[in-house]
């Protein structure tokens, strides 16, 4: 069967902002899928309300609608869409499977609610029955024992009474799993009544529809997954085994996995093969992708189906990068009719998507979590994934590729295994916990016998004895020094993937120095070809890893060449926004005659999609790994130029270690970059420059902390020299407080001093992204935060164009950007924090890279900043790139409309964690909305984000005392926008004293019922909540966590009050608007035009 | 220990010495197999080969008494890129090492087996030998070339059953330790005798016919048609087995006496035969086809199967009679021909391995449709003795 010809339309949704359990690898399927259809013919409309993605640039889809992904918002493009078709021309489909849970929900709710049916669209991929009846745990379980699988004992409850009787009933520990949550959200393991009962309520609620699913445990059985791909003639195959370390009871999102399984025999998996393919079948997933869960009992083999995800699922995406195999680009051509052995095999060419790859090396994959962003929360891990990012790494053997995993993930600390107390050791293996892993290699290098271990553990012993394996080879090592060690020991060393920094650990030298050992000795990594096959056809793709083997494959060419440093996994502050960059600049250097070369380890993203650049490097981003893809690059004499800007900070790190190397770094030079990043060397320039910053200075102890503190004036920002993304900074307001954070909140020493800087209280922040080639600038952006200075620049709303800006700051703002450009000799993109605090304008940060913000502004400008920026780095001028610009002297401009960004954050993941924002950022994904009004475009950012601003209602106020006036003045704005005013004790005298009426309400402590008590009866709509200092009372805290369990928008900042008020207003006049990115740009084209004629 | 392998071409790889510490000698070919290495072991096709897989970690789970597809390995050797000497599985009774020892067979660990492979993909399978008591290189090169090649060679005759044996074991019982569903009752009764020509049979043909409902009289290679049609057989299975199909001519004459007679299913080597049988040619494939992920399209239905391969021949396609022949599968890698079919006699046969062992499940019905064969030529017997 090929192709539908039937179709002309295809509308696909995307998965929204970045959140935990939905990141990044739904850009990477998304824009595959695009792509795939839209070179096949199909008109294709894309939406999706995250900007920083690939899949969201104009040039991906027909259509582009960067809109709220909620029903009234699709419904609402689908009529535009279906209005522009002429009859006859054929039919709209809707593909539901590459967006994620939120795709997939989205999609049911239309149907269920007749839109889908009103317009006629088809949705393509998977049935609405199918997905209901994978989705819904119960049919699921029905569906799996009528053909003849075991899955767990279960019952799906919806109140606390049946849960209790059930869970009596089966016995303790028992699972609870909501339903239709993401990535696992509110579900837990209960051990005893208590925690059921807790478990069961929180479950409830955040279930859409109320429902939790308690089950039987399997807890410590092996886990597995299987990928499958089916078509409409009923073909199918499995992509990708996927065996998990951590047995049942961790989330797959939060376990160390591996490819392809390790301890199943070939009966094992065939039955397992089987049941996927009945599984698939009996749900009727028509076409596509789906992903399987297993468990199996270690003891006695029965195996049960956990779930099945009938779609494209993080796990796809991490088995198309493990296999070579692109699972959503076939997957979305399977779901337009095309049958698998109709489609080639991309890497062999000569062979058919028809197949199973297999491969010949080991694939690892961890997680990456960051509990030491929210304090309070518990870093356990369980069946609710908690983890912000991944990293994979590719071996020949599963050690090493697990010791290059392990080096992938940038933890910024030494890779040592510290001494651990037995005790605390043994609770630590026992809890699985981010360090779990680590605390095994200690373990075993303390002599602990497999067999112990697996008591402690339940991991597979198969997988212990590796750990162990390295742990005897490290130690070994360390008998040894630099001078003593045998070639051949070193050699061994280095087939397990140890690196060169533990070596030098071990040997008690410098990573500099093993590796000077492994030249003179000849030791070095061969690359070899991922190509789905294990070598039995040629493949045509570099998509390469190292080794330690005999023979290389991949002789480089001896074309000009360019080679850019990825990001690494996903982090908060340093997000997908970065990836986009390093694709962009692939994109445009290809386009220039470059020969690309992207060198990355994160599973997620569109740079480590094989199409992305003309060589893949899937390696850990040290500087042992990326010298080492140099040097095999260079050898036969070909120059390279690095690109160190676009991967935030990771790469960043590495632009004078590898510039002592030889390297040359292309774009803003290392030096610039450091003299930037160094406190004092900057603070000189800035002076010189006659621009103004905060005072600040720079601290070795506390009485110095204390007297600069005073010198420059409270309140004062605190913060560690060395860390990055606002980490463990305070704003404190008191001598105490600062004495208080030396004491316990930061290590600091002669070489990691503490930096005090005076906060600006009140001000606007500004953020500016510029482009440069060392003499001509071009100003991409100036962002208005919507919250004040001290809440990180991530972390707050921004507009474009700014709103409230006078001339005069704008045009200082501008010279100082130019000024700053010139002086750092920017080449390529800068990004500037600024914060006027009454008219007056101060630098906070200057960087001279990409920044967060590139891929908003680019939607918003419709100028490719990463790629123009790239070009510069080459040599290309701005005066050529964008003459007009230059030669006006003018800033790129926004469509014409106001563009808002929004940080979306992950509270619910983390409960008992303080929802306060600060100068630490702690989302983890934006969102845009674009209006004509900056009220609608803020409104709409907001409703991505998840917060549905009310229309009516009552407003609960509590304020801080420095916030009375606005806070009279906000009263009554809201109050014309017909909302009753409820506040607490303080707030409501002055509100009163203003003329306000107003609704007294108690504090938690003060009396019942109290705030949060009017919370939970939903009695408050809208809450608006500033607190000031780094202890935030108590019951702020229980109000802000009560708004959040009862999606109740919080506000904690004034200005974002004004924000929230004017998009109510919007709201209230009913708009509902809807418009393409090339809508937004064309119309600009016209005005553009005009202008012109 | 250091062990070596050199191959004809003088091409060498040093390694670590497993298994058991002797010379092992054979035509070096690679298995892209993720799972399943013991039974790739035990299948006596893999007489007279040296086996490299490509999965890097091989040992993992062990070997246990059910997943042998045979008596005892039969590979000549065995190449690995990581031998666990642990092993992790419930069912597991013996580290893989040890089991290889035991069985005098030895293991060369720790080379570059992709590099291997690709070599062997490159220039073909070639002679090699793995050696950790002769470390010359240049010496074993010399003796790798004197030992005789595949083509040409009869292996059937060498690994084939000395005895007439009967087989009536379903692979439930085999499984039902790992399988939900329960083992076969007591009073099963089979309704049709095959008669099985072993030229290297791997037991879960004889167990997947015994769960269509046959009952097996396993006879050795040379057993004429006469002593076959004695056994009043209700049809004729031709198993899979190792070497080169040509040399086998009494198999292929036999097989002439028997169509038409008794319905006839082959597989593999018996596939070949069938081949040579209806006066086609066979040849030998560059690298062959070793592995679990082969797509092949049923040309009938154009459905498409993932299967098992375990071949070095294969029968060339423009050699068949268009008039009494029909080409019924193909693999969509490389279209070499993977099925085929009498168009009056009942008779049919494919290359490629419907009872897995190790591979995916999808072709097992191929056995059902034997069953189904038979059915149909007693009925049309019964038909006919009626009318006559
Ligand atoms: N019955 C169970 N016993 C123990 N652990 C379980 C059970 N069911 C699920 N889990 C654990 O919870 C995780 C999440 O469950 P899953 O059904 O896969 O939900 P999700 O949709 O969040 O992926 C699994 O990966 C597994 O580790
Ligand atoms: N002196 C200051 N006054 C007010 N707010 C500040 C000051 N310095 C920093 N901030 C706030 O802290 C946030 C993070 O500081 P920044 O220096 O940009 O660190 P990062 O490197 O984490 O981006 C800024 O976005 C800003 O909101
Ligand atoms: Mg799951
Ligand atoms: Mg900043």
């Amino acid at each position: 069967m090929p192709r539908r010809n039937d179709i002309s339309k295809i509308l696909i949704i995307g998965s929204g902002p970045i959140v935990i359990g939905q990141s990044a690898e739904f850009d990477y399927s998304g824009t595959q899928a695009c792509k795939v259809l839209k070179s096949d013919g199909y008109e294709v409309v894309l939406c999706n309300s995250n900007p920083a993605t690939i899949m969201t640039d104009p040039e991906v889809a027909d259509r582009t609608y960067i809109e709220p992904l909620t029903k009234a918002y699709l419904e609402r493009i689908i009529a535009l869409e279906k209005e522009m078709m002429i009859d006859g021309s054929g039919k709209l489909a809707l593909l539901p499977t590459v967006g994620g849970q939120t795709a997939l929900n989205l999609a049911v709710e239309l149907a269920d609610s007749g839109v889908l049916e009103r317009y006629q669209v088809e949705l393509i991929g998977a049935q609405l029955n199918a997905i209901k009846m994978a989705e819904d745990r119960l049919l699921f379980k029905d569906a799996m024992v009528k053909i003849g699988l075991d899955v767990p004992k279960s019952a799906l409850v919806n109140n606390l009474k049946d849960g209790l009787e059930f869970s009596d009933k089966i016995g303790y520990p028992v699972i609870l799993r909501p339903s239709f949550t993401l990535g696992g959200t509110g579900g837990g393991i209960a051990y005893n009544r208590e925690e059921l009962l807790e478990l069961l309520a929180r479950g409830i609620d955040l279930s859409p529809v109320h429902e939790v699913l308690i089950e039987e445990s399997v807890l410590g059985w092996k886990e597995y997954e299987l990928e499958v791909i089916r078509d409409l003639d009923d073909n199918v195959v499995i992509i990708c085994s996927i065996e998990n370390f951590d047995p049942m009871g961790v989330h797959t999102g939060d376990s160390i996995t591996v490819a392809p399984a390790q301890t199943l025999t070939d009966r094992e998996y065939q039955l397992m093969r089987d049941a996927a393919i009945s599984v698939i079948r009996e749900i009727g997933v028509e076409t596509g992708g789906s992903n399987i869960q297993f468990a199996v009992n270690p003891d006695t083999g029965r195996m049960v189906v956990i779930e099945m995800n009938p779609r494209v699922s993080r796990s796809s995406a991490l088995a198309s990068k493990a296999t070579g195999f692109p699972i959503a680009k076939i997957a979305a051509k399977l779901a337009v009719g095309y049958k698998l052995d109709e489609i080639p095999n991309d890497i062999t060419r000569k062979t058919p998507a028809c197949f199973e790859p297999t491969i010949d090396y080991v694939v690892v994959k961890i997680p990456k979590w960051q509990f030491e962003k929210f304090s309070g929360a518990s870093n356990c891990l369980g069946p609710q994934m908690k983890s912000v990012g991944e990293v994979m790494a590719i071996g020949r053997t599963f050690k090493e590729a697990l010791m290059k995993g392990i080096r992938s993930l940038d933890t910024g600390t030494k890779t040592r295994s510290e001494a651990v107390d037995p005790k605390v050791l043994t609770q630590r293996l026992v809890t699985p916990q981010p360090e779990r892993l680590n605390c095994l290699l200690h373990a075993f290098s303390q002599g602990m016998p497999v067999k112990q271990a697996h008591e402690l553990t339940d991991i597979d012993p198969w997988f212990l004895f590796q750990l162990k394996e390295i742990a005897g080879k490290l130690t070994e090592v360390s008998e040894n020094s630099v001078e003593s060690i045998h070639p051949e020991s070193l050699r061994e060393a280095k087939r397990m993937g140890i690196s060169d920094e533990r070596l030098a650990l071990a040997l008690k030298s410098s990573a500099e120095n093993v590796r000077r050992l492994r030249d003179q000795h000849g030791i070095w990594p061969v690359y070899k070809l991922v190509d789905t096959c294990a070598a039995e056809f040629e493949s045509f793709t570099p998509y390469l890893y190292s080794t330690y083997e005999e023979e290389d494959e991949a002789p480089p060419t001896n074309r000009k060449k360019v080679m850019i440093l990825g990001s690494g996994p996903n982090r908060i502050g340093q997000g997908i926004e970065f990836d986009y960059c390093c694709c962009h600049a692939a994109f445009a250097l290809r386009d220039d005659g470059y020969e690309t070369i992207m060198v990355n380890c994160n599973p997620e993203t569109v740079s480590t999609d094989y199409d992305t650049s003309d060589r893949l490097y899937f390696e850990p981003l040290t500087l042992e790994d990326v010298l080492a893809v140099y040097h095999h690059e260079v050898r036969d004499g070909a120059s390279v130029e690095v690109i160190v800007q676009f991967g935030g900070q990771t790469p960043l790190n590495l632009a004078l270690p590898l510039q002592a190397e030889g390297v040359q770094i292309i774009g803003t030079s290392p030096e610039s970059i450091d003299l930037a990043e160094d406190r004092q060397r900057f603070g000189k320039l800035l002076q010189e420059l006659q621009i103004a910053q905060p005072p600040g200075r720079i601290v070795h102890g506390v009485e110095a902390a204390v007297a600069a503190a005073r010198q420059v004036g409270y309140p004062v920002l605190v913060r560690p020299s060395y860390v990055l993304g606002g980490r463990a900074m305070a704003i404190a307001y008191d001598d105490e407080s600062v004495v208080r954070y030396m004491k316990e909140a930061v290590e600091y020493s002669a070489d990691r001093p503490v930096l005090i800087d005076h906060f600006l209280e009140d001000a606007i922040e500004v953020d500016v992204d510029a482009l440069s080639d060392g003499e001509d600038v071009v100003i991409a952006g100036i962002m208005q935060h919507i919250e004040e200075a001290g809440i990180h620049s991530g972390d707050s709303s921004c507009v474009l164009p700014s709103i409230t800006l006078s001339r005069h700051v704008l045009d200082l703002i501008r010279k100082w950007t130019f000024q700053l450009a010139r002086a750092l000799k920017v080449v390529g993109l800068m990004n500037i924090q600024f914060a006027v605090q009454n008219g007056d304008v101060y630098v906070l940060e200057v960087n001279p890279r990409a920044s967060r913000t590139v891929p908003y502004v680019s939607k918003a400008t419709n100028v490719q900043l990463a790629k123009i920026a790239v070009k510069l780095m080459t040599g290309r001028k701005l005066s050529e790139l964008l003459p007009d610009h230059v030669a006006e002297s003018a800033d790129l401009s926004p469509a014409a409309g106001y563009f808002v960004k929004s940080p979306v954050f992950p509270w619910s993941k983390f409960p008992g964690v303080d929802a306060v924002l600060g100068p630490e950022m702690r989302s983890v994904g934006e969102v845009m909305g674009s209006a004509d009004t900056f009220g609608e475009a803020f409104a709409k950012a907001q409703l991505s984000a998840g917060h549905k601003l009310p229309q009516s209602g009552t407003l609960f106020m509590s304020m801080e005392s420095c916030h009375q006036h606005p806070a009279a003045q906000l009263a009554r704005k809201f109050a014309e926008l017909g909302f009753s005013i409820a506040a607490t004790h303080d707030t409501a005298d002055h509100l009163e004293k203003a003329g306000l009426r107003v609704e007294r309400v108690y504090k938690v402590k003060e009396g019942r019922p109290n705030v949060v008590d009017l919370i939970k009866r939903d009695q408050v709509q809208l809450v608006l909540d500033t607190t000031r200092g780094q202890e935030p009372w108590f019951d702020h805290k229980a109000v802000r966590q009560a708004a959040i369990t009862h999606r109740i928008p919080t506000i904690t900042t004034v200005a974002a009050a004004w924000a929230v008020a004017e998009g109510i207003s919007a709201l209230q006049r009913n708009e509902l608007n809807v418009r393409s990115l090339q809508q937004w740009h064309q119309e600009e084209n016209i005005y553009e035009l005009l202008a012109y004629a | 220990m250091q062990a070596l392998l050199v191959l004809e071409d003088g091409r060498s790889f040093r390694g670590k010495a497993n298994g058991a510490k002797i010379e092992g000698y054979g035509e070096v070919v690679f298995n892209t197999s993720i799972t399943g290495y013991q039974e790739i072991f035990t299948d006596p096709s893999y007489s007279g080969q040296i086996v490299v897989l490509t999965n890097p970690q091989i040992g993992n789970y062990g070997t246990n008494p059910d997943d042998n597809e045979s008596r005892r390995p039969y590979i000549e050797g065995l190449i690995v890129r990581e031998f666990s000497p642990i092993c992790s599985n419930w069912r597991s009774h013996q580290v893989t090492d040890e089991y290889l020892e035991e069985f005098k067979i030895p293991v060369i660990s720790g080379i570059d087996t992709r590099a291997l492979v690709r070599h062997l993909r490159t220039y073909g399978v070639m002679r090699g030998v793995i050696s950790c008591t002769e470390l010359d290189v240049q010496k074993l090169v010399a003796q790798v070339r004197a030992i005789p090649k595949m083509d040409g060679t009869d292996l059937a005759q060498v690994v084939t059953t000395k005895r007439r044996y009967e087989w009536d074991l379903g692979s439930q019982e085999a499984v039902s330790r790992i399988s939900t569903r329960v083992a076969r009752s007591g009073e099963w009764t089979p309704r049709y005798h095959v008669v099985a020509y072993d030229f290297g049979i791997k037991h879960n043909i004889l167990r997947m016919l015994a769960d269509a409902g046959c009952r097996m009289t396993v006879v050795p290679a040379k057993t004429s048609a006469e002593e076959v049609l004695a056994l009043s057989p209700d049809g004729i299975f031709l198993s899979n087995g190792p070497g080169d199909p040509e040399p086998c001519t009494y198999a292929r004459d036999n097989i002439r006496r028997l169509m038409g007679k008794v319905p006839i299913f082959g597989i593999c080597l018996g596939h070949q035969l069938i081949g040579l049988a209806l006066g086609g040619k066979t040849y030998k494939l560059k690298h062959g086809h070793h592995g679990g992920n082969h797509p092949v399209k049923n040309l009938e239905t154009g459905k498409i199967a993932i299967t098992a391969h375990n071949h070095n021949f294969a029968v060339d396609p423009g050699s068949l009679k268009e008039s009494e022949v029909i080409k019924t599968h193909i693999d969509l890698n490389d279209n070499t021909l993977e099925g085929l079919r009498h168009r009056t006699l009942p008779l049919f046969s494919v290359q490629y391995h419907p009872e897995a062992a190790p591979g995916p499940h999808d072709s097992r019905h191929l056995f059902e449709d034997f069953v189904h064969m038979m059915a149909q030529f007693k009925k049309d017997k019964l038909y006919e003795l009626a009318y006559a």
